[in-house]
């Protein structure tokens, strides 16, 4: 298939994954390197570099194409948060089960946010129950059903990190323009950078570089990155979502590593522009301001890491529309390791709860609710990885 | 009968507009000497079956579509090829239907006698007849439309027993050809993902594929159609039943470019879209080619190909991807749901 085949060859995969090979055995026979860049010369040499794929979209082509078992093992990849619906926490989704259960709503949201557990139900669960609850592929199928149905009051779940940010904004600035009024946002979009901050501030950080997600860089652009290389003196690699993509930002960021340097490196710039997407930004700045604390399933509260709608917009927010009021957080059962999995401290399959009480059909932890997921992907490809590993 | 107007509760009611519909549509479409009979049930002669075989096979399948039509089918062809597929691959060679529908009033009669005639055809084309049947009407909001069940019954040829754990170490993996067409045509067809794709199901009666295939090799040791959860349902439950690893090559998986363009836009996975003309075989390495010769003379056939092979392990379905990596193709645990970005 053109312009996909292109990006899976496995003639140009083998090659990478030779240099990337031949990068990291230059790395660590001598520890001349690990001497010259101050975190990693306190890592024993036995240890594996670790990586954090940020964006749960890459967690998904590693697991998809097995590409972490063609990479050497003194790389380990560190499935990041970057999954909106992991994310989300309970005490959201059982807002958004609230809003569905009003008289007269038609509740929209995107596919996979439908079996995110609340703590009462999830939205699958409410369909169930009787609530209108409607999957749609874009925020603008929810305005057509809007318009279509003048008599309810139709609600759109805008989850997800920049991505999806520029669509939900410019959805509601055309419902705003066509002056709709039984349309409105239930807002709860979160930020890269800022949860990037979070991890990266973390005392227990191991993590040696990052590749950066692709399509949010696509909407904020390269510089938003700065911060990781300069005050946490990270290498970063905005990389794309094909597996070749993947395999060569490993390679750009080995590189990186092996020549002693730290910059934010574009490797999806035929996508990626360096100042981002400028329309899409003003979209969003138009319609939305920083969140002062933000909830994150498994890393607890954030700061300035969500947005919610400026008050010029009120009448299309869901949250004052239905007059939510600040939910209490809930907590994950506490025997659950999301957090140290999180920060790649440890893998999935060392948390007691895995594939027991938390498994793909009944996620307890944030990580295995949706296929991206590390604990979800490691449940569904990994069983692989792991056989090797105690092999 | 005149087919202007829509189905009602008073063709449910048990009078004159009940035996129209049964009598006039229904009877008239399905004819044949049993079912003209006109008793309450189908009486059919034990002596012509015993020649067939040694065992009955019996099998029932409910079916609920949305929309009923869709290029290629329509739910009446899925009520007949589904129900002749499950007897079929059991290794029966099957003989007689029966058919419920529960309609929801206002159907328009006409789609309804458009959905009898596709399933008269569809009969036909599988040599099966329909011998006895039922019909409700429900009110508005009790059914989707229309449901349609039929059971059938078949007889199996003695010495022809293919099952789920009969999957041995060194045999290949044979599907009758491109996969995922079935669930692709009916989420396309749905309208909402605003696509322009060009792809029909692929709902065919198997029977006579089955029929080539025993004859080729009586020891075929697992047979199953992929329909519901696709190919990797059915790779599952052999691996787990038999206790063995199925390795596929993804490079060999048959995908139409369309259906594998449909699953990159929205992040399905092809091995889990249903088929309703798709059978996967497991049979002995040394049978391979003599099975693929005579399944691809037939047109259900015509695009048979090995796509794995079966090795030691404790029962899973492992892919080679094209790529040059290895993963495993779990079950899923529920609908496959479209991602978010």
């Amino acid at each position: 298939m053109k312009y996909i085949d292109e990006f899976r060859d496995p003639a140009t995969a083998k090659k990478l994954v030779e240099e990337i090979n031949r990068l990291t055995s230059g790395m660590f026979p001598s520890t001349s390197l690990r001497e010259r860049s101050s975190p990693l010369a306190e890592r024993s040499r036995s240890q594996p570099l670790q990586v954090m794929e940020f964006c749960g979209g890459h967690t998904h082509t590693l697991f998809k194409y097995g590409i972490e078992g063609m990479l050497p093992a003194d790389i380990e990849m560190v499935h990041g948060p970057g999954c909106p619906v992991c994310v989300l926490p309970m005490s959201r989704v059982d807002d958004c089960v609230t809003i569905a259960e009003q008289p007269g709503v038609i509740f929209t949201t995107f596919g996979d946010a439908m079996r995110v557990p609340g703590t009462r139900k999830s939205l699958l669960q409410a369909k169930a129950d009787g609530c209108d609850v409607r999957m749609v592929y874009s925020p603008m199928d929810a305005l057509t059903i809007a318009r279509k149905n003048p008599e309810r009051d139709v609600v759109f779940f805008a989850l997800g990190f920049e991505t999806t940010m520029p669509s939900t904004a410019l959805t509601l600035l055309q419902a705003h323009r066509e002056g709709l009024q039984n349309f409105s946002l239930f807002c709860n979009h979160i930020t890269t950078p800022a949860t990037m901050r979070a991890i990266l501030t973390d005392p227990d950080l191991k993590l040696d570089g990052f590749l950066a997600p692709g399509h949010v860089s696509m909407v904020i652009g390269v510089h938003p990155y700065d911060f990781v290389t300069r005050d946490y003196h990270k290498p970063l690699v905005i990389t794309g979502f094909e597996p070749l993509d993947i395999l060569h930002a490993l390679w750009m960021l080995m590189k990186q590593l092996a020549e002693g340097r730290c910059e934010v490196e574009n490797q999806y710039a035929r996508i990626v522009p360096e100042a981002g997407n400028v329309a899409g930004l003003k979209a969003i700045a138009e319609v939305y301001e920083t969140r002062e604390h933000s909830e994150f399933r498994g890393l607890g509260n954030i700061g300035d890491a969500g947005v919610q709608i400026r008050s010029a917009y009120a009448a299309y927010d869901a949250e004052k529309r239905f007059n939510l009021q600040a939910a209490a957080s809930s907590h994950d059962p506490e025997h659950l390791k999301c957090a140290e999995v999180l920060r790649g401290v440890i893998k999935p399959w060392d948390c007691p709860a895995f594939g027991k009480d938390c498994n793909p059909q009944h996620p307890l932890g944030a990580l295995m609710v949706s296929p991206e997921g590390s604990c979800a992907a490691y449940y569904a490809y990994g069983k692989l990885a792991k056989r090797k590993e105690t092999a | 009968m005149n087919l202007t107007g829509t189905i009602t509760l008073a063709h449910g009611s048990g009078g004159r507009a009940m035996h129209q519909l049964v009598d006039d549509l229904i009877r008239r479409t399905f004819s044949n000497p049993l079912l003209e009979e006109g008793e309450d049930q189908a009486r059919i002669p034990l002596a012509k079956l015993v020649t067939q075989g040694d065992r009955l096979a019996f099998t029932t399948d409910s079916y609920v579509v949305t929309p009923l039509e869709f290029p290629g089918g329509n739910i009446g062809t899925l009520a007949i090829n589904g129900t002749v597929n499950d007897l079929a691959v059991g290794g029966a060679k099957p003989l007689y239907l029966s058919c419920g529908f529960i309609i929801e009033e206002g159907l328009p009669l006409e789609t309804f006698a458009r959905i009898l005639q596709a399933m008269r055809l569809a009969a036909d084309e599988a040599g099966v007849q329909i011998v006895t049947g039922d019909t409700k009407v429900v009110q508005r909001g009790g059914a989707d439309k229309l449901f349609i069940n039929t059971a059938g019954v078949g007889v199996i040829p003695a010495g022809f027993n293919p099952s789920a754990g009969g999957a041995q170490v060194g045999d290949v993996v044979i599907v009758n050809g491109w996969l995922g067409d079935h669930g692709a045509a009916i989420l396309n067809a749905r309208g909402d993902l605003a696509l322009d794709a060009d792809i029909e199901t692929d709902c065919a009666p198997l029977n006579r594929l089955v029929e080539a295939m025993f004859a080729a090799c009586p020891d075929i040791h697992c047979l199953r159609d992929a329909t519901r959860g696709g190919l990797a349902t059915v790779l599952n439950e052999f691996a787990e039943r038999s206790g063995v690893d199925m390795l596929l090559k993804e490079a060999a998986l048959p995908i139409r470019t369309p259906v594998r363009g449909m699953c990159e836009i929205l992040g399905l996975d092809p091995l889990y879209l249903a088929n309703e003309g798709k059978l996967v075989a497991v049979v002995p390495a040394d049978a391979a080619d003599a099975v693929l010769a005579a399944m691809q003379r037939i047109p259900e056939g015509y695009h048979a190909c090995i796509i794995g092979t079966v090795e030691e392990g404790d029962g899973h379905v492992i892919l080679k991807t094209a790529f040059g990596g290895e993963r495993i193709v779990d079950m899923l645990p529920g609908e496959q749901l479209p991602r978010i970005c």
